[in-house]
């Protein structure tokens, strides 16, 4: 047995040792990747902007495909949220991805609500993780994740500023969910004005506290890339899902009599950066964020809302679980209040019925008084006849007795000529 | 359609194929998240002492990760009850941090009475699923939960080359169903390749005889491949090892062995022991699948009895499922 070696003490009091030799465990990020491959991913971008703004045709360019969907009219009542959820692969990567669209936003006259269904969304899909992460049997290893990733705020090119629906809607977004704003269709705008309109919009949202997606600079890997990137918002995008051949090859353009704006070059427009940093680079510090900080705060708000507290550590109860137990006996209150007033309904009905049968028993007994009285009747009349018809036989069979006695006395006493007579006269 | 291979970081060349969209690039991001939070694993080791626990763990991770190796013990002595000691260090390979925690129990199995002697483990196995559900549950919960939860428990089976005693089977049977544990056959050069091939069996024999399932479980597999996979392991379970922090000149190599009188018997040799099996289930292709099982069987599997006794006891009445969103 050699002795102990001097460790390095680390902060948190594990110690750090060498290796003498090839252990193996630099696998685990394989290991790690290949599970998650094994399961798929799921990435959820939400798409807020006025209508007409180039929402869809910037989905359909980013991810090389036609997502579904007519071009939505202007006539809506109030904004909807539509989502649809696609299945995409590449290499060995399926990815569910889906996109929600905000149908009619900034179509209404009063547009004061037009943040509302957005931000309930939002909450709805945090809602949703939040229960299932409360159940008692629980999948969330197999759970699909709904909860917003990334928010692409559509900006019009108007070349001037935000407007203040855009500045009302991303102030009451950015505490819920990462927000992008990208300024659409810019090809409209010049180089120079464009310019112009990104300072003013950067400056308008650092005025109005508006916290916007930062791209993360912690990681060496991609810190540098990052933070350039982050000087380059908002985004200024052309989304152009035609292709057009320019030179010798297929790109993805947009046609004008005075030129064509080609949307992957990048000194025509930002959709590269945009691709590069939402999906290539990003896309996992996205939904981390989500799950640890947006998540985490509505879980907090919510969870102190329904009146949890978190004690401090020597008296750690299972707050929760009180709150389980309270919810339960409410539960079981209005079971049992329920049952009740099944029960006595059962009563009433079950008494209804009773007093119905009974009313039918009475009646029958009745009915059969009646038929007992009428047949007692009958039997009557048919006895009296009977009687009637006893006595008359009676009668008779004594005039016969009688008869034949008298004859046989006359018989004794007289000739066979009376019997003869009588038999005569019988006959 | 044809990709260009690229590094994270750089745009694509002029001239590239722009069909590409770039979902598979969130395996980079992934690999790169992974490395800058780093690993943990907590294994536990089980069995009288005497049976090469702490020198195997050192020889798995080729450092003296175990506990005698960071105390100086004045002199050895058996613990008169179970103690549980638990050791973390920080080791890194090629990039990749882990901070693993071994988790030694010094007392198993050395009483002259070991009636109970699984219940201090099971308690402390227990512990840490419940220091991990207190933490998740939370209002304000830190953004990593600290996972101190035992991922894997190994428990030491003496050569004896019969079958399994009492004590083993009285362990894994209530072991199992917390925690995944895999059977190893301790300071297996004792037996020939007969008597260790017979002994297994008898040992697979008495495990499915009494309904324990050991890691990899036959019901977690899944799919096909999986299953093809984790069959093969099951049929060499239990792992016949020997452990070694010595380092011996064989055949011009300088290999971790054994040196008798008879010969050198070497660690890594599959034709020798099977350490190596036992080390690439545990490390080098199944880790993350242990730590799995953990978190969403075993830790999913308490936490269920844990929220629905504390529910019944309060109400009083048998306990039945009502997830919180019915409530």
């Amino acid at each position: 047995m050699s002795t102990a070696e001097v460790a390095r003490q680390a902060p948190d009091g594990a110690r750090s040792v060498p290796l003498s030799g090839h252990v193996g465990f630099d696998s685990m990020p394989d290991q790690l990747v290949n599970k998650s491959v094994g399961q798929g991913f799921c990435f959820n971008i939400l798409c807020v902007g006025e209508t007409g703004v180039g929402k869809s045709t910037l989905m359909d360019t980013l991810f090389n495909t036609k997502f579904e969907g007519d071009p939505t009219k202007h006539s809506q009542p109030s904004v909807q949220l539509r989502s649809s959820t696609y299945e995409l692969q590449e290499s060995n990567v399926r990815l569910k991805l889906t996109v929600v669209n905000t149908v009619g936003f900034g179509d209404q006259i009063n547009k004061e609500e037009s943040y509302k269904p957005i931000v309930d969304f939002i909450d709805e899909q945090f809602e949703a993780y939040l229960q299932e992460e409360l159940k008692i049997k629980r999948t969330l290893h197999s759970y699909h994740d709904t909860r917003i990733h990334a928010c692409l705020y559509f900006i019009a090119p108007t070349g001037h500023s935000l407007k203040s629906l855009d500045l009302v809607t991303m102030k009451k977004l950015d505490s819920k969910v990462n927000i992008i704003p990208v300024i659409a269709k810019s090809d409209a705008i010049t180089k120079i004005e464009l310019a112009k309109f990104k300072i003013k919009i950067c400056s308008e949202l650092v005025s109005n506290g508006v916290q916007i997606y930062q791209f993360p600079t912690d990681d060496e890997t991609v810190a540098e890339i990052n933070s350039a990137m982050n000087g380059h918002l908002p985004f200024a995008v052309v989304g152009s899902t035609e292709e057009l051949k320019i030179g010798n090859k297929m790109m993805k353009a947009r046609q004008y009599p005075w030129g064509t704006v080609q949307v992957e070059n990048e000194n025509h427009c930002d959709f590269v950066k945009l691709r590069e940093m939402l999906i290539r680079v990003n896309m996992e510090d996205l939904r981390e964020q989500t799950h640890a900080r947006h998540y985490e705060l509505y879980r907090r708000c919510k969870l102190e809302e329904m009146g949890f507290k978190d004690t401090d550590p020597d008296s750690k109860p299972f707050s929760l679980q009180e709150t389980y137990e309270a919810k339960r006996n409410e539960f079981m209150g209005e079971l049992q209040r329920k049952e009740e007033e099944m029960r006595q309904m059962f009563v009433l009905r079950v008494k209804e019925k009773e007093a119905e049968l009974k009313e039918a028993e009475k009646e029958l007994h009745e009915k059969f008084d009646r038929l007992k009285k009428l047949h007692q009747e009958e039997k009557k009349k048919v006895e009296d006849r009977k009687k009637l018809l006893d006595d008359d036989l009676n009668q008779f069979k004594q005039k016969k007795m009688a008869m034949e006695l008298l004859q046989s006395q006359g018989q004794q006493a007289g000739g066979s000529t009376t019997l003869k007579k009588d038999k005569e006269r019988k006959n | 359609n044809v990709r260009v291979a690229r590094e994270v970081g750089l745009f694509p060349a002029p001239g590239a194929d722009f069909s590409y969209v770039g979902i598979d690039a969130i395996l980079e991001q992934m690999r790169r998240k992974a490395l800058k939070k780093g690993f943990e694993l907590n294994i536990m080791v089980v069995g009288q002492s005497g049976l090469g626990k702490s020198t195997l763990m050192n020889t798995l991770f080729k450092s003296k990760v175990s506990r005698r190796s960071t105390q100086a013990p004045p002199e050895e002595r058996i613990p008169k009850t179970i103690e549980i000691k638990s050791v973390s260090h920080d080791i890194e390979e090629k990039g990749v941090r882990m901070k693993l925690t071994v988790i030694d129990t010094p007392g198993f199995g050395d009483q002259i009475n070991n009636k109970n002697c699984w219940m201090p483990i099971m308690k402390f196995i227990n512990d840490q699923y419940e220091l991990y559900l207190q933490e998740e549950i939370n209002i304000n919960r830190k953004r990593r939960i600290p996972d101190s939860r035992v991922h894997c428990c190994v428990y030491f089976i003496p050569p004896t080359g019969h079958c399994l005693r009492p004590l083993d089977v009285e362990f894994m049977q209530r072991l199992s169903k917390v925690v995944n544990i895999v059977p190893v056959i301790a300071k297996a050069d004792t037996l020939t390749l007969e008597e260790r091939d017979f002994f297994k069996q008898k040992i697979r024999e008495d495990l499915r005889a009494h309904g324990i399932d050991v890691y990899p479980q036959k019901e977690f597999d899944e799919d096909a491949e999986d299953r093809a996979t984790n069959e093969r392991i099951r049929e060499m379970i239990p792992f016949a090892v020997v452990g070694s922090d010595q380092e011996y000149q064989v055949n011009g190599r300088r290999l971790l062995g054994r040196k008798t009188k008879w010969g050198t018997i070497e660690v890594e040799n599959t034709a020798h022991c099977e350490f190596a099996f036992l080390r690439d289930l545990l490390i080098r292709t199944h880790m993350q699948n242990i730590k799995d099982i953990t978190s969403s069987i075993h830790y999913e599997g308490y936490r269920v009895r844990r929220l629905n006794e504390s529910n019944a006891q309060s109400n009083g009445i048998a306990e039945h499922d009502v997830s919180a969103s019915e409530i």
